[in-house]
């Protein structure tokens, strides 16, 4: 149902975020840097608001302004995702931030900024909402990436990603606009009926460029290279940030424009989908041996994982799609709770991110070490952990789509990256231990404690999480 | 009745085996000492009832297993054959059962020993009854298994589990050939029931097949793979390394496994299957052939042994050639006859010699007892008895057996039997020889002082591996040593075994050569034993020579007078001998140099390829290409995939562009479609 004229419901949640950060600036304007506190625990508030109005939206699909902003099973859906990967990065942030000396009033704004991008990238339905939801959601990226702005390291990671970014979102432009030239509409919906089962080399050309753009936010290879550098560089809530939240609107816009513009062309679409996957799976598998920084790590692994999220998605149907949906649920809940673990890495006060540096855990804090033996073992893939049934249903509708090959290839690759997961948990286990962590804050312990019970009761409880997921993957088609 | 003769065994080795370590060790010992008599007298009722009264049986007892045309059934036959051998098997047994209860009383895994004990008895009973080749090939791997076990008895001792190894495969070699015997025997027949087979035997004669493009005899071919499983148990020349390196067992065990028993199974084989063999002359000669090389082999390396035990076992492999000679020239029941009354007298020498070790204190390298006659009488004369029995002195059990072999040997047409005559009546004398001089160098002269007075002192160093002590796990207070302190004569749990089988070595010849090989042959036996029309050895050995009748006689006087000469009236001639003939000394010393010839052909370019195989195959190929060579690749890839991370802006743009220029490539080129 398309309503017409300026009704409100649907883009409440956004609404009330975006109203929400402007606000807080002024509020952190007036009152200055001693409230940096209090405008996180306010943005923490409106974002848990915004959570329970995306959750409390009326079922079915519903769009507005003119068939550009939809609100849809499968957006809420990853809209909660991306909510929930704000709240908990924004709730680990606070001691982190304080401890450097960086606990400024702006952190928690442009976090809000860039979450309310990000849902607006969700719900994004033709070209020009997509790319105005991933600038907003962009913008504050590169701010927040640089936001240690008296470390060096910091200030070249924003900048990188900054200027790659720029370029990237040139190329999105370009395929925008070449897409509109061929379909003569930006409506996803128009391009599906305008392609429809023909495909021109412009619009091959165009969808070339968007995937390029688009693969860039999901730091998908080739367009991956800033991952590491950034990751490594910017302040570890950032990182955290950056690896859970945008990595689910990218995936989310990535699925719904391939599925509601191209669903006629998948042979096209599929063959860019495919080597993507798998150059991400192999960089992200091989690359990441090699690495001694932990956050180092967790970049070529999210780009590991990013390429057996895109397996799904290359099945094209809505089991790959429902796939896609478990694989970045569960992602996000592995994510946060190593980051959680991350962040809680800090001897004397100070930061420390080498995975040397987590000797023998196991006897300096056992609880800390079975929970991130737990995230990796998940993440791994490791029978029962959660992270066995998001491989699983990818590479189940990849079977189902009769892409063998890429569903072979994929295994393979996951067993080359067991060996970094596995390296860590016997590092921790045994490893002459290193002298202990300082105490983790309370919001630290609590997301990897949750993310850990997350992973395990998954594989008890799969139900409701796989249902849901179904019945947001049968909104798109 | 015959289901309690064989199971009461099980049941003993069941009760020791599981429950025998919960209670005291003598718990284990009278359990299965007592069942193992009771199984022995209703072998002994088996006996009288099929042997006098002819009531042969079959026992049905379950259905193994049916495949196809194959069907196997757990069954016993219960003909004169088998009771002979269950009354050999249960006695002997059941007097090693009691007699193991003196020898190992300083032993600690005495409830082990015993179950094995019944365990062993359990299988060699099975073999026996066995109604079918697969319920016989069972037994067979049965008393490999109990042999195997007891070899290693002491299995913390490294030469014990070197012998008890080698004995396992040396079976195999065998096993290997009777299992494709039995194969063949199903493909000719279409069954492994004897009945069956045997009644099929006879049609099967001259019926050839074809091996890698040659015809030969089907039967000739069935009958040597069947014996060449019975070369493998019974110890025969060429597959016999494994049973001198057997006497690394307990003494028991020798007597009642490596004599009696299990190595006469192939013997009980043959003669089983004599069927079988009637129908294949050429394998037949090639049993004789095989038999009196080793009678003759195994009785010249036995002139120059030094370990009490080494002595007795060289004789055991010997007269198991008897035996087999004595099966080849048609005389199944000479064969059985030999094993029967073998089976007395040397276990009575084996437990002697257990007695004498025991007496020195698990010393068993005869150039340092001497003397013993007056400190142990009793193991004196039982072993007096045992050499004599074995050395065919008139009227005992060994001259009965033994001189009908020699005399059948001379009497038969069949090929190869002359050259089994010359072999076994060297044998004779040689045995004579070896046994009288191990009487005289245990029992008579002065007690040798370690080294001083040694007969043939040769520096023993390469071959030395005979000489070594039997260890008791709880030996002694401290007062262990050599031949330093007492000699004292065993006690009476251990000599009233003896004096059971001296009178079984004295008599069990004339009491029953009647039935075994006399005229109550056809009587007794009632087909048990089955001879061809073309068979007339029996009637061949009346018209024997009365001198070749006397030979045997006349060999054994030879060897006890050279024996007597040499270690008693001129004690240094042993030593000249040796220093004279060096060459051939070292060749007898060091048992043919079978072992360094097999280790040389065989072991080691076994280990050659297992490592080319290991460092080569496995280790290079297997793993070189899979584990550790996708790990090195993996490694490579992980390097490289680094290195593309320049931290240059400019690196990373330009990839950004390469992928897009590389997409829109494979679309404009081929992709799209």
């Amino acid at each position: 149902m398309i309503l017409t004229g300026f009704a409100l419901g649907p883009i409440l949640p956004e609404f009330v975020l975006a109203v929400g950060a402007l606000a807080l600036i002024l509020m952190g304007a007036f009152r200055g840097e001693r409230w940096a506190w209090v405008v996180t625990d306010i943005a923490i508030f409106f974002l848990g608001a915004a959570l329970l109005l995306v959750l409390r939206q009326p079922s079915g699909s519903v769009a507005i302004f003119n068939g550009a902003f939809i609100d849809d099973g499968f957006g809420r859906f990853m809209k909660v995702l991306a909510l929930a990967g704000s709240i908990a990065t924004l709730l680990m942030s606070g001691d982190w931030l304080r401890r450097e000396r960086i606990d400024l009033f702006e952190y928690p704004v442009l976090i809000m900024l860039s979450t309310v991008g990000m849902l607006l990238l969700i719900s994004a339905n033709d070209l020009i909402a997509l790319y105005l939801g991933l600038e907003l959601m962009s913008l504050a990226l590169y701010v927040v990436a640089a936001f240690h702005r008296d470390n060096v390291r910091a200030s070249e990671a924003g900048l990188k990603y900054f200027v790659l970014g720029a370029l990237s979102s040139g190329m999105l432009l370009y395929g925008a606009s070449l897409l509109y030239g061929f379909a003569g509409t930006v409506s996803f919906a128009g391009i599906a009926t305008a392609i429809h089962g023909q495909s021109s080399i412009g619009v091959i050309f165009g969808l070339v460029f968007v995937m390029a753009g688009l693969a860039f936010k999901l730091a998908a290879v080739p367009f991956h290279m800033w991952t590491p550098d950034v990751y490594e560089g910017a302040p570890t809530p950032v990182t955290a940030f950056f690896a859970a939240a945008p990595k689910m609107a990218a995936m989310a816009v990535t699925v719904r424009i391939i599925t509601t513009a191209f669903p006629g062309i998948v042979g096209e679409w599929r063959q860019i989908i495919v080597f993507i996957a798998i150059a991400s799976m192999a960089l992200g598998s091989f690359a990441a041996i090699g690495q001694t920084n932990f956050k180092r790590l967790m970049a070529y692994s999210s780009i590991g994982h990013m390429g057996f999220a895109l397996v799904g998605l290359a099945a094209g149907t809505a089991a790959g799609v429902q796939g896609v949906i478990i694989y970045m649920t569960i992602y996000l809940a592995m994510t946060l709770g190593t980051f959680a673990a991350i962040l809680e890495m800090r001897r004397n006060g100070k930061p420390v991110e080498e995975i040397a540096d987590l000797a023998g855990l196991s006897a300096t804090d056992p609880p800390m070490a079975l929970f991130l033996a737990a995230m990796m073992f998940s993440l791994a893939g490791v029978p029962p952990l959660a992270g066995l049934f998001a491989k699983f249903y990818v590479f189940a509708a990849a079977v189902d789509a009769k892409l063998y090959g890429l569903a072979v290839i994929g295994f393979m690759l996951s067993v080359v990256a067991a060996y970094y997961y596995l390296r860590i948990v016997k590092i921790m286990y045994f490893d002459a231990p290193r002298p202990a962590f300082d105490k983790g804050s309370l919001a630290e312990r609590a997301v990897l404690a949750i993310a850990a019970a997350f992973i395990v009761l998954f594989s008890v409880f799969p139900g409701g999480i796989v249902d849901a997921a179904d019945a947001a993957a049968k909104s798109l088609f | 009745m015959y289901q309690a003769i064989v199971f009461l065994p099980l049941l003993g080795f069941l009760i020791a085996g599981l429950f025998g370590p919960l209670f005291a060790p003598r718990f284990s010992e009278v359990v299965t000492t007592s069942l193992l008599f009771v199984s022995l007298v209703l072998s002994f009722v088996a006996f009288a009832d099929v042997g006098f009264g002819g009531q042969t049986a079959f026992v049905p007892i379950a259905n193994w297993f049916t495949s196809g045309a194959l069907k196997v059934d757990w069954a016993f036959r219960i003909d004169t054959l088998t009771v002979v051998m269950l009354v050999v098997v249960t006695f002997v047994s059941a007097f090693v059962h009691l007699y193991s209860i003196g020898y190992m009383r300083e032993d600690a895994g005495r409830p082990r020993f015993f179950a094995y004990l019944s365990l062993f008895t359990f299988a060699m009973l099975m073999l026996v009854t066995a109604d079918n080749l697969v319920q016989l090939f069972f037994g067979w791997e049965g008393v490999g298994l109990a042999s195997y076990l007891l070899i290693g008895f002491w299995y913390h001792r490294p030469s014990a589990n070197a012998a008890a190894i080698k004995a396992f495969i040396v079976n195999r070699v065998g096993d290997f050939g009777f299992s494709l015997g039995i194969f063949l025997v199903f493909a000719l027949t279409n069954s492994v029931s004897y009945d069956t087979i045997f009644a099929a035997a006879p049609g099967l004669a001259n019926k050839t097949m074809h091996v890698f493009g040659l015809s030969v005899d089907a039967m000739t071919m069935a009958c040597l793979l069947l014996f060449m499983g019975a070369m493998g148990k019974s110890a025969q020349f060429l597959l016999h390394t494994w049973l001198p390196d057997a006497m690394e067992g307990p003494t028991p065990v020798s007597a009642l496994i490596h004599a009696a028993t299990m190595v006469t199974a192939g013997v009980f084989m043959v003669a089983r299957l004599s069927p079988l063999f009637e129908q294949a002359p050429a394998a037949l000669s090639v049993v004789i052939v095989v038999g009196a090389t080793t009678a003759f082999f195994a009785a010249t390396v036995g002139l120059v042994q030094n370990d009490i035990k080494r002595v007795v076992a060289y004789s055991t492999c010997s007269q198991l050639g008897y035996m087999f000679v004595g099966l080849g020239v048609g005389g199944y029941g000479l064969g059985i006859f030999h094993l029967f009354t073998h089976a007395f007298f040397k276990a009575l020498l084996f437990l002697g010699a257990g007695s004498v070790i025991t007496a020195m204190h698990h010393e068993q390298d005869m150039r340092k007892m001497g003397g013993l006659r007056k400190q142990i009488p009793f193991t004196f004369w039982m072993m007096v008895i045992g050499t004599l029995s074995l050395t065919g002195f008139p009227f005992t059990a060994g001259y009965f057996s033994k001189d009908a072999i020699i005399e059948a040997a001379y009497a038969s047409q069949r090929p190869g039997a002359a050259y089994g005559f010359l072999c076994v009546i060297v044998a004779a004398a040689l045995t004579s020889f070896y046994s009288w001089r191990l009487v005289f160098l245990t029992f008579f002269d002065a007690p040798h002082v370690a080294g001083a007075h040694d007969i043939e002192t040769q520096p023993a160093e390469e071959h030395d591996e005979t000489v070594h002590h039997e260890p008791g796990d709880h030996h002694g207070e401290g007062t262990h040593g050599h031949g330093s302190h007492e000699v004292r004569e065993s006690p009476l749990v251990m000599l009233i075994p003896l004096a059971v089988l001296a009178v079984g070595a004295i008599g069990a010849g004339f009491a029953f050569r009647h039935w075994f090989v006399g005229e109550g042959f056809a009587d007794f036996w009632k087909g048990a034993l089955f001879s061809a029309p073309t068979n007339h050895i029996r009637e061949e050995m009346e018209k024997v020579p009365g001198l070749v009748s006397l030979l045997p006689s006349v060999m054994m006087l030879v060897g006890f007078l050279v024996a007597l000469h040499m270690y008693i009236l001129q004690p240094f001639a042993a030593r000249q001998l040796a220093e004279q003939q060096r060459l051939l000394y070292r060749f007898l010393l060091n048992k043919w140099y079978f072992d360094e010839l097999y280790d040389l052909i065989f072991v080691r370019p076994a280990f050659w390829l297992g490592r080319l195989f290991w460092k080569g195959g496995d280790g290079r190929i297997i793993d070189g290409i899979g584990p550790d060579g996708v790990a090195a690749r993996v490694i490579d890839a992980a390097r490289g995939a680094v290195r593309l991370q320049t931290g240059y802006v400019y690196h990373y743009a330009f990839a950004m562009l390469i992928g897009i220029a590389a997409f829109i490539t494979w679309y404009l080129f081929g992709g799209a479609r």
